[in-house]
Order: C-alpha cells, then sequence, then structure tokens
C-alpha cells in the first residue's frame, strides 16, 4: 500500500465528490413534492419508473462494503467467496415473483415499510414494532460498513485520521436531510455509471496485464495449493452446502432490508418493479467481475495485512495515478448511495412503526417527516461513532447477525402476501425462537455464519440464518394450527 | 402475442422460476474445473451464464404469463 500523498488521485477524488455534493442538494427540486411528507421524503413520492429505479437499487443492494469485501473474500479463500454470484442471481425470481405483490399491498394500505404492512394485516402494534426494530438493528452495522468501504479507498490515496470521513459523512447527512430519497436516487446515476466503467476498465485491462484469464486462475491455483485448508478455485465438497445455504439465505434476506425495501417501494408500479428484476441481473454480471479482482490481485502479486486493502492495492499498482482518484471515488460514492437509504429507510421504521404507535398517537403528517429527517442524522451519526470508536471487526460481526436477523421478518412479510392462515401469536412466537436460535447459534460459532448440523453420521454446515428461519416457520406453522381461532 | 389458446397456463410458465434454483444450489452440477471457456474454470462461467439465463427466463414469464 502507498502511505504517500497522491494528489492526481486525491484531486479526481475531490472533484467527483464535489459533484455529488452539488446533485444531492439540487435533488430536493427534482421531481418536486411536498418534502414535509413522509412518503414524499421517504419513498420519492412513489413515483420513480424503470429507469431511474434500476440505478436506486443497483446503487442500493450493490453497495461499496461489496466492492472491497467480496474480492477481499476471494482473494482469502478462493471459490468459497464466490457465493455472491449465486446469491445475487437467485434473488431475482424471488424479487419479480413476491416484490410486485408486496408493492400492491403497500400502495393500497398507504404502506412506507414493512413493518407498516405487518400492522394492516394483523393489526396490534408490538408485533410491528419488533419488525421494525430488527429491521433497524440490522441496517445500523450495515451503515457502519458503508464508512469501513470508504475509509478504506480514503486510506489508500494515502490520508490517514478520521477527519475525512466526518466530512465526507456529515455532507451526507445533511443532504440526505434536505433532499431524502431523492438524493441517493439521483446520485445513483453518477455512481453506478463511475463503478461500471471502473469495473470494465479493471477488466478489460488487468488481464491483458497479466497474461490473460488462464493464467489469473492458474496463479490463484497454485497460491490456493501452496495454502492449503478449505481454500481453492473450486469447493471442497465439504463446502457444498455451507455455500449453497448462504446463497440462498443471503437472496431470501436481501430485500427484507429497509434500503431494499425503501427502493423497491418507491417504484412507480409493480410492473415496474417486475421490468427490474429482468434488468437487475446486470449488476450481477458486475460483481462476478467484482470478485474476480481478487484473484487478480493474487496473480498481480498484491500483498496486504488487511484482506480488506486488496482492491485498492491492485488498482494503485496497475492503475495511472488520476485512474486510481477516479476508482476511488467510485467507490467512495457507492458508500453513499446505500448509506443514505439505509438511514432513511431506518428512519421510517422508527418514526412511523415506532414513534408513532407507542409514543405519540395522534402526530401530525409534517411532524412525522420531520421526526424522520431527525432519526436519518441520528443514524448516521450513530454508525459513524460506531465506527470511530469501536473495533471494524465489531461493525462486521453485528452485520452477520443483522442478516441472521432480518430473515426473521421473512414469514411475517411474505408468508402475509399469500394467506390469511397465520396468526399473530404464532408468527410472533416464531420470529422470537428464529432470533433466539439465530444469535445463539452465531455466538456459539464466535460470530462466524456457519453451524455444522449431523444427519445420518454425516455433517452438514448451513447458513445459521437459515437453520433460524426453518425454526421460526415451524413454529409459526403449528401454532398458528394449534392456537384456537381469535375472538372476533 | 399468442392466442389465448396457445397461452402456457400461468402455473407451468411460472415453474421456470424455480430453475435458477436448482441450476445454482445443487454444487455437484458445477463444481468443476474442466471445461474451460476463454480461461474460465466450469465453476466461473457456469454462473456466470445462469446470470443472463435467469434474466431471460424471467423475461419470458413477464411476457407469456399475466
Amino acid at each position: 500500500m502507498p502511505t504517500t500523498l497522491n494528489l492526481t488521485a486525491l484531486s479526481v477524488f475531490i472533484g467527483f465528490f464535489a459533484l455529488v455534493t452539488v446533485l444531492g442538494f439540487v435533488a430536493a427540486r427534482w421531481k418536486s413534492g411536498d418534502l414535509s411528507q413522509l412518503h414524499e421524503w421517504g419513498l420519492g413520492g412513489r413515483q420513480f419508473g424503470t429507469v431511474i429505479s434500476w440505478f436506486l437499487v443497483g446503487g442500493d443492494f450493490y453497495t461499496a462494503y461489496t466492492v472491497i469485501a467480496v474480492p477481499a473474500l476471494v482473494y482469502a479463500v478462493g471459490a468459497y467467496g464466490f457465493f455472491a454470484l449465486p446469491y445475487t442471481i437467485i434473488v431475482y425470481p424471488f424479487v419479480f415473483a413476491v416484490m410486485p405483490r408486496l408493492w400492491k399491498a403497500c400502495k393500497e394500505g398507504d404502506h412506507i415499510t414493512a413493518a407498516d404492512f405487518v400492522q394492516g394485516v394483523y393489526g396490534g402494534k408490538w408485533f410491528a414494532a419488533a419488525i421494525a426494530l430488527t429491521g433497524i438493528v440490522a441496517t445500523m452495522p450495515y451503515i457502519a460498513l458503508q464508512l469501513v468501504g470508504m475509509q478504506v479507498v480514503i486510506k489508500s490515496m494515502g490520508i490517514s485520521g478520521e477527519v475525512p470521513l466526518v466530512i465526507a459523512f456529515l455532507i451526507l447527512a445533511v443532504y440526505t436531510y434536505a433532499s431524502g430519497l431523492r438524493a441517493p436516487a439521483m446520485i445513483a446515476f453518477v455512481k453506478d455509471i463511475m463503478i461500471y466503467i471502473v469495473v470494465i476498465a479493471a477488466i478489460c485491462l488487468i488481464p491483458s496485464k497479466l497474461g490473460g484469464y488462464s493464467s489469473v486462475f492458474t496463479a490463484a491455483d497454485h497460491f490456493f495449493t501452496a495454502k492449503g485448508g478449505a481454500t481453492g478455485i473450486i469447493l471442497k465438497p465439504s463446502q457444498f452446502t455451507a455455500y449453497a445455504t448462504l446463497a440462498l439465505g443471503s437472496a431470501l434476506a436481501a430485500f427484507m432490508y429497509p434500503h431494499t425495501m425503501t427502493g423497491v417501494l418507491s417504484s412507480a408500479s409493480a410492473n415496474t418493479v417486475r421490468k427490474n428484476a429482468i434488468f437487475l441481473p446486470a449488476y450481477t454480471l458486475l460483481l462476478g467481475l467484482i470478485a474476480l479482482l481478487g484473484y487478480m490481485a493474487i496473480a498481480a502479486g498484491v500483498k496486504v495485512s488487511t484482506n480488506s486493502d486488496v482492491v485498492p492495492a491492485l488498482f494503485a499498482t496497475l492503475f495511472p495515478s488520476w485512474f486510481v482518484g477516479f476508482a476511488a471515488a467510485a467507490i467512495a460514492i457507492s458508500a453513499l448511495v446505500p448509506a443514505a437509504i439505509m438511514s432513511i429507510g431506518a428512519a421510517n421504521l422508527f418514526t412511523r412503526n415506532l414513534w408513532k404507535p407507542l409514543i405519540q398517537p395522534n402526530i401530525a403528517p409534517a411532524r412525522e417527516a420531520a421526526n424522520a429527517k431527525l432519526v436519518s442524522l441520528a443514524v448516521k451519526f450513530g454508525a459513524l461513532v460506531f465506527i470511530i470508536f469501536l473495533p471494524t471487526q465489531f461493525a462486521i460481526d453485528l452485520q452477520l447477525l443483522g442478516g441472521v436477523w432480518i430473515l426473521q421478518t421473512f414469514p411475517a412479510i411474505v408468508f402475509s402476501l399469500y394467506t390469511r392462515g397465520l396468526k399473530l401469536p404464532a408468527l410472533f412466537l416464531g420470529w422470537i425462537a428464529g432470533m433466539g436460535v439465530g444469535t445463539t447459534l452465531a455466538i456459539m460459532q464466535n460470530l462466524k455464519p456457519v453451524y455444522v448440523l449431523h444427519f445420518a453420521g454425516a455433517a452438514y454446515p448451513c447458513y445459521i440464518g437459515i437453520i433460524a428461519l426453518v425454526v421460526n416457520i415451524v413454529v409459526t406453522v403449528v401454532l398458528s394450527l394449534v392456537l384456537p381461532a381469535k375472538k372476533a | 402475442m399468442p392466442n389465448d389458446d396457445t397461452r402456457p397456463s400461468g402455473l407451468g410458465v411460472k415453474l421456470l422460476l424455480l430453475l435458477p434454483y436448482v441450476a445454482l444450489l445443487w454444487l455437484p452440477f458445477y463444481n468443476n474445473v474442466q471445461p474451460p471457456l476463454f480461461g474460465f474454470p466450469f465453476f466461473y462461467w457456469y454462473q456466470f451464464l445462469w446470470v443472463p439465463l435467469t434474466s431471460l427466463i424471467l423475461y419470458v414469464i413477464y411476457r407469456w404469463v399475466r
């Protein structure tokens, strides 16, 4: 890693950062709406067509942390790190089949969060509050990890310390406060185009410098053979169930998060959601190519002390300074878009499903939007404090638990779209069981995502989120059958 | 557009949605180096191939069912 200041890279970086800052404020006037209403501030007025939604959801779902962490995992363990690819493929048949239905239900009920929808179906306030709280807690460390992504690229340009991170986040906080979801929607255009340019340049130029893709894979193969253990350019049979359940569990969890949910609900119609399920896989191709950067780093002989430095280190080795700055800006802006949408999604949940029902039931709509704006600031500030004062590993561990937790909202949200046969106490107890089992297993594994199940003498490592979801579903279904019908 | 009577039944076509899950979650299908394509071991190009295939399946369902 270069630790000297790279002025060319830094100037390019600051230039692009200034551009998106201006865009963030201009966005308040875009497709103008009354930003003192929560559905305008927090869902962009539910009017984004196919193209805007494509950029928005793409910019939201494929985050800066992904760009840093996926190649880092591939660099460290090889094929196993590729589960992100099947994950981001099989998520789309699910989005295509389920999310348009959810969009319709939310439009009809004027719901702006998943917890709103659950409240609309089952009534009461405590279970909806539990769903909202799950979403908020799962999202907080995710925002923190976007900061980690930004920190990594800022560091790669030779700047140390937390000041640039604080400045970047202050700017983000202010324009999200002013413009709501319109800001990340507009910035997502810039972010996505920049990331496409960086990745296409990387996959065209880097292999030619390293002797083509076959030598990249050969170098990775030799590297992992020497390294040993559960690594390699294909999987060990003992990794099959872990790979498959991680892909499936991540895919089922992906659109339960408040930020992806917000992206879907801000679409103009159910049909927009369907069309986006068809076209969003373009980003998955990009993600697969980004993952390969891990192997290219191996082939280029890049050595890093922290795996997450691998992408910036690879770029610094092979690209001219100005392009290193461009790539760093692309990754940093990739952190801004999801961080903004995550904080908006969490703010919507807090305001709608915790504050309003539990503390101030007769809150005026304008006051509600004002509350959400303040909460979006608090959420981002929390994430910033988290990253500055606690070890990064803590955020990574919590984000992992967050994935396990958010998956436990799946039965309440998805099954309720198809059946009215589930009962509220059953769903609540199922959620509690899933949260309990998932958290316990994760802690038993020292916060690793996989737990080994034994069947008939054979061992099957499985993603803990899936194990907990199965427990959750069994409890929910059995209790729904056993419990007496609600006294009406 | 096909006539109503030549339209595949919704359910039959919607079962296509399950194909990517089967193809990608059953690892013995593709956990091989051979045969490579453009320098990519089978494990990689097979998974990459399922990206456009999945889009295609969704497009087919979008056009013919509804």
